[in-house]
């Protein structure tokens, strides 16, 4: 009994061993290249920094190029929380009524939505799409753009969950006079509500994490994102790694953030919806 | 006031036939139409859109139609070329061992282990990270002289090779990349498939002298066929669509040797050939499209047959 004990822990001292060296060095070299001095930064190494200068590498890389990296953190999250509320929203209208009704329309629906899982999106011709709705290089294309390639993935999500809910509660609701906008929103959704708060999670982190979106469809200086910020920042400053680092480290910080908070609903989101898919 | 809707249905179960008509009209059609338009006009559009634009010669504002030049262009020209088959690689290397690590993993972090909580985090945290700060920071540490990685490998003395600088080498060293950042989600899943095995299984094999390699053979790797499924469709999708991370440590280079569909497609869009660019977004359609949907058609006709 205790020689298993034993085992067991030295197993996974072992393990967390090995996890430091693979998972999170590299974390700690984002973090101390940050604090480091131009020149320490530029040997690239694991010391640690002989003056700790977060501070005022924060300051220095907010204040780069007229304050870039502030109005890229507010477009971010604009684009983030605006693109996934209409994401939840069209989603659950979906899911849900592809859940309840059965029509012939069903099969169809089903693989428009695989379809928008599997197939890469059409680069150029989407660019030629909101240009000539004049949405291009515009935030409320880029919100419409990100909206429109998570959808698929969140049908799926709240079609599954949709069918947990017992449909006497849709029949309750009707014989009391609801109707379908009503019983929609204020019975059916107020219970979705464990899943809409994993989608939004999973979501957000996606849509702030996503580079080749604003790449492709808002380039420009004028409404920069944080991804393409750090990419841009990479190809200007050669020398100044503890800045590009220190930038690294503040877009890590969000979904460090989220993950913290919401462990729980990210993998079950991540597992739920892709053993649905 | 939800006890009392729920309460309310047991009592009225006998006359439900009836009541079916009105109920069906309480899920509106139009319910479609908001993501439907979404999905019309900023991707259903775009894509059939592609097939055609991939034919012609084009500015965006005026499209010349040239039939299959671009396509011979793509599959003549060998830095083209080399893109498309690097994304086969790429793709079929990171779903494997995404497949193979995940699994391994999963048993591990299922079985009594101490820090379990610890591990299963650690190992997950890199899929919430950004893939572009992910990729500068191993370009640092896979750099060939000053990085980390290979002044820890002089420590024990071995030269470390040049991980992105090495044309033969640079897809691989990023595949790794791929696999560490992507690991986690794969080893999520599993855990998820190998927890929902019933634990009677491994105890009536042990009883009858199973050993864990077999346990792990016989019950394991059968039973999370499901997971196995999700796997290795979703990280067929992600590696077969693979950009950005690419992009981020080395553009494809050095020269085209790490070039992918993906990096093709963003390469002729900046020079300009936007009817060449649209062919490549239509071959990796067709990629995509014709290894995933055979494969979970496979996977999912296996599983009903079980």
């Amino acid at each position: 009994m205790r020689t298993r004990a034993l085992q067991r822990n030295l197993v996974g001292a072992a393990a967390v061993l090995v996890s430091i060296v693979v998972f999170l060095i590299p974390f700690a070299f984002i973090f101390l290249t940050a604090a480091k001095s131009a020149s320490e930064a530029s040997l690239l190494d694991m010391s640690l920094p002989s003056q700790w200068l977060l501070w005022e590498n924060f300051v220095q890389v907010m204040q780069t190029r007229d304050y870039m990296l502030v109005r890229a953190f507010v477009n971010s999250t604009v684009l983030t929380v605006v693109s996934v509320t209409l994401m939840v929203v069209m989603a659950a209208m979906v899911g849900y009524v592809l859940q309840r009704r059965s029509s012939r329309w069903n099969p169809l629906v089903n693989v428009l939505v695989l379809a928008g899982l599997i197939v890469p999106p059409a680069v150029v011709p989407t660019i030629w799409v909101l240009q000539t709705i004049g949405l291009f290089k515009t935030m409320p294309g880029m919100i419409f753009i990100e909206a429109t390639f998570g959808l698929s993935f969140c049908i799926l999500l709240f079609r599954a969950f949709v069918s947990t809910i017992p449909r006497e509660l849709d029949e309750a609701a009707i014989i009391d006079g609801a109707g379908p906008v009503r019983l929609f929103f204020q019975v059916v959704l107020p219970l979705l509500r464990p899943v809409v708060i994993t989608v939004i999670v999973v979501q957000a982190v996606n849509v702030f994490n996503d580079f080749t979106g604003p790449l492709y469809f808002l380039p420009g200086s004028d409404n920069p994102t944080v991804q393409l910020t750090l990419y841009n920042f990479q190809s200007q400053t050669m020398s100044q790694w503890n800045l590009l680092f220190m930038n690294i480290f503040l877009i890590t910080i969000p979904p460090l953030v989220m993950y913290i908070f919401f462990n729980r609903q990210i993998v079950s989101g991540m597992t739920s919806g892709a053993v649905k898919g | 006031m939800t006890t009392l809707v729920a309460n309310r249905p047991s009592a009225d179960d006998a006359v439900e036939p009836r009541k079916r008509r009105p109920i069906k009209s309480s899920y509106p059609t139009w319910f479609y139409i908001p993501a439907g338009v979404f999905y019309l006009v900023l991707f259903a559009v775009p894509t059939f859109a592609s097939l055609y634009f991939s034919l012609t010669r084009w500015t965006l504002f005026e499209a010349e139609f040239i039939g299959l030049d671009n396509f011979v262009q793509f599959f003549s020209e060998p830095m083209l070329l080399r893109g498309f088959t690097n994304t086969f690689i790429f793709g079929f290397l990171t779903s494997a061992s995404k497949v193979v690590l995940g699994l391994l993993l999963g048993v591990f972090l299922t079985s009594q282990l101490a820090a379990r909580g610890y591990l299963r985090s650690v190992v997950f945290f890199p899929v919430l990270v950004s893939t572009i700060g992910v990729g500068i920071t191993f370009k640092m540490l896979m750099d060939p002289f000053d990085g980390v990685i290979n002044e820890a490998l002089a420590l024990v003395g071995i030269t470390g090779p040049g991980w992105l600088t090495d044309p033969s080498l640079a897809l691989f060293s990023i595949a790794l990349v791929d696999v560490w950042k992507g690991v986690g989600i794969a080893t999520l899943i599993y855990i998820a498939g190998i927890a929902a095995i019933p634990q009677e299984y491994y105890e009536a094999a042990r009883v009858d002298g199973a050993n864990a390699w077999h346990r792990f053979w016989r019950i394991t790797v059968p039973l999370v066929r499901p997971a196995t499924t999700t796997v290795v469709l979703l990280s067929l999708i992600g590696g077969l669509r693979a950009f950005d991370l690419i992009w981020a440590m080395t553009r494809g280079g050095p020269g085209f040797t790490s070039d992918v569909i993906g990096s093709v497609i963003y390469k002729q869009y900046q020079a300009g050939f936007f009817g060449l660019s649209t062919a490549g977004n239509v071959v990796l359609f067709v990629v995509v499209t014709a290894i995933v949907v055979p494969i979970s058609i496979w996977f999912n006709r296996r599983e009903v047959e079980r």
